[in-house]
């Protein structure tokens, strides 16, 4: 984890303070990492924990208060427009909320264009693009000739999350950021989304970082876990090390509130 | 034998769509519940899990439509009642509903004990004042462990979980005999999703109702909270059996695919392969005229696609739906 050259993306004292004076809200707190490459790594808490300010911080969505983010070794600049596309090439991010995640205005082969564009495949004939989209889709699951001339309110909540993951395999970036990805589907479709991001990180080496109140989740997936308490990292390490012994009487508690089926579920210490 | 508090007959619903295509959403689904008793009712999105929860209240507006079959509360049949009558007599009273979604049903514009009188007024004939309401929910509140300041709070003043248990205490406000909880902690985090299943399990204990239905796609929190369970897949119940027996030796090849959906953080399931189930489930605009999970079977034969599948009893209390003999079906799981 102290592996300085291999790092993809690392922080230093991010913080992000809303409002000033008595209103003054701090999210994340003085918070550092460092996430090596091809690793996956997750990022727990509760609601309102500062995970999703975090997780906007580090696509650039919104500004840093105090700290720097660097970005495989480089400090990240983003200040123009341009540095800021160029950025979001290599970080990419799928949201909870699938319903809101696209233009409601747009049909899904625009979508799936934008990204073919956004990887300088303007100029590729209709048949390729064609077939690039063919692929994508096919990686997913899901057939790209029902799915052309739809619009996105027209399929699942599930298939809606696929074509998210098929966006994220035109473009093929170095990090992908996965803000809960699964906690507006059901389980049986969750197992589907969970084994394609697997699958896709296996074949393209990517980064993957999830944002999840689901510990079990981040057991299942993660090489390591990062426990957030009101903005601040409490405990970090291998997924088995946290988990399995948790040092942190706040990590101890949240793995008490997942109901189980082979050990007794706690009720009582609500 | 302990008193049935709700029972249900073969109850058909549908739906009619704008093209006028019927959808059965709900199709020939029994159920029976005990005094004191919880049953969980599992299955993917789609399956027609939350239809059923409207369905079971006897209550039906446009697009649902009942059908056929038979609603009976504590020795009471509802069905067939006309739609007034049941709001005044049936809702909040005997039978109540929580919502999947409590974020988006609280009125924005009102204050909590607003939202409590207007349900006492539109569900309870006898008189009441504004007073006496405020006292009686003050005192239900704090035993179901809210501070009494919720009730003069707007909903955007309360987080998440806060208005989940407010609009628990409040659809329990006129004691119903059977509670319907329809995905109440899907939203939530996993403590408050704890503080949800608390409460809920304080009123099973406290007597303020005498039966649940737990409706959700989580099995390892159903396994947790109910004594039965129910799998529903495609408008049919396809397998019923106690929790136990559900989770741990499932039989019918969609609740196995299910349980194999199972993610919890316990030792050695890390790295284990999740099973997934491929395929969608069927359009029921026009149902398959065999088994409806033939299409995503993995042990699908020939005639699964023909013959209708009959439920089937193994012993008291344990159904399922499918072609095979119980033998064949642990033989087939035992050899995967």
């Amino acid at each position: 984890m102290t592996d300085e050259n291999n790092s993809c993306l690392s922080g230093k004292g991010l913080t992000k303070v809303f409002g000033s004076g008595g209103q003054k809200c701090v999210a994340v707190d003085h918070v550092d990492f460092n996430f090596n490459e091809g690793e996956i790594i997750s990022i727990v808490g509760e609601s309102g924990s500062g995970k999703t300010t975090l997780a906007k911080m580090l696509l650039g969505l919104i500004s840093i208060t105090e700290g720097e983010v660097y970005f495989q070794g480089k400090k990240r600049d983003i200040r123009t427009q341009k540095k800021k596309q160029e950025y979001w090439k290599n970080i990419q991010a799928i949201f909870q909320d699938p319903f809101s995640s696209y233009n409601i205005f747009n049909k899904i082969d625009s979508v799936l264009l934008d990204c073919i564009y956004m990887r300088g495949g303007r100029r590729l004939s209709h048949a390729k693009k064609v077939e690039l989209m063919t692929e994508a889709c096919g990686f997913v699951n899901l057939k790209f000739e029902e799915l052309t001339n739809k619009y996105p309110f027209e399929l699942s909540g599930g298939q809606m999350q696929r074509l998210m993951i098929a966006r994220i395999f035109l473009l093929k970036p170095k990090i992908l950021l996965a803000d809960e990805p699964t906690s507006m589907i059901d389980a049986c479709s969750r197992a589907t989304i969970l084994d394609m991001l697997m699958k896709l990180r296996n074949e393209t080496g990517m980064t993957l970082i999830f944002i999840t109140h689901d510990i079990g989740l981040a057991y299942y997936v993660s090489d390591s876990v990062y426990i957030m308490e009101h903005g601040k990292f409490v405990e970090s390490g291998s997924a088995d090390k946290v988990i399995l012994y948790p040092a942190q009487a706040y990590t101890r508690r949240l793995i008490s509130d997942v109901p189980k089926i082979h050990e007794v579920w706690d009720l009582s210490t609500v | 034998m302990s008193r049935v508090m709700l029972e249900v007959k073969e109850l058909t619903t549908k739906y009619i769509t704008r093209f006028r295509e019927d959808v059965y959403a709900v199709d020939h689904v029994s159920l029976k519940v005990e005094e004191g008793k919880s049953l969980g009712i599992a299955g993917e999105s789609g399956c027609g899990k939350s239809t059923l929860a409207l369905s079971l209240m006897g209550y039906y507006f446009a697009p649902l439509h009942y059908t056929s079959g038979e609603i009976i509360i504590d020795g009471r049949t509802i069905s067939g009642m006309d739609p007034d009558e049941i709001r005044k007599s049936i809702l909040g009273t005997e039978i109540s509903y929580i919502p999947q979604c409590a974020m988006d049903a609280l009125n924005p514009t009102q204050k909590i004990i607003n939202f409590v009188e207007d349900v006492i007024y539109a569900h309870q004939s006898a008189s009441i004042t504004k007073k006496e309401i405020y006292e009686l929910a003050r005192e239900r509140f704090e035993i179901l462990g809210l501070p009494a300041e919720v009730l003069q709070k707007y909903p955007v003043e309360l987080s998440g979980g806060m208005k989940q248990r407010t609009v628990i205490a409040v659809s329990v406000i006129l004691l119903p005999l059977v509670l319907i909880a329809d995905e109440p902690s899907s939203a939530l985090d996993v403590t408050s999703q704890k503080m949800v299943i608390k409460m809920l399990r304080d009123l099973m204990e406290k007597g303020y109702i005498k039966a649940m239905i737990f409706i959700t796609h989580e099995l390892p929190l159903l396994y947790n909270v109910t004594d039965d369970i129910m799998v529903m897949y495609a408008g049919q119940i396809v397998e019923k059996g106690t929790a136990k027996e559900t989770v741990f030796d499932p039989l019918h090849p969609y609740s196995k695919g299910l349980m194999g959906s199972i993610i919890v953080p316990e030792r050695g399931l890390r790295g284990t392969k999740l099973a997934s189930i491929p395929g969608v489930p069927p359009n029921l605009k026009n149902p398959p005229a065999g088994c409806r999970f033939a299409e995503r079977c993995k042990y699908v034969l020939p005639e699964c696609k023909t013959r209708s599948i009959d439920f089937r009893e193994v012993e008291d209390g344990r159904a399922y739906r499918c072609i095979f003999s119980e033998e064949q079906l642990r033989e087939a799981y035992k050899n995967d």
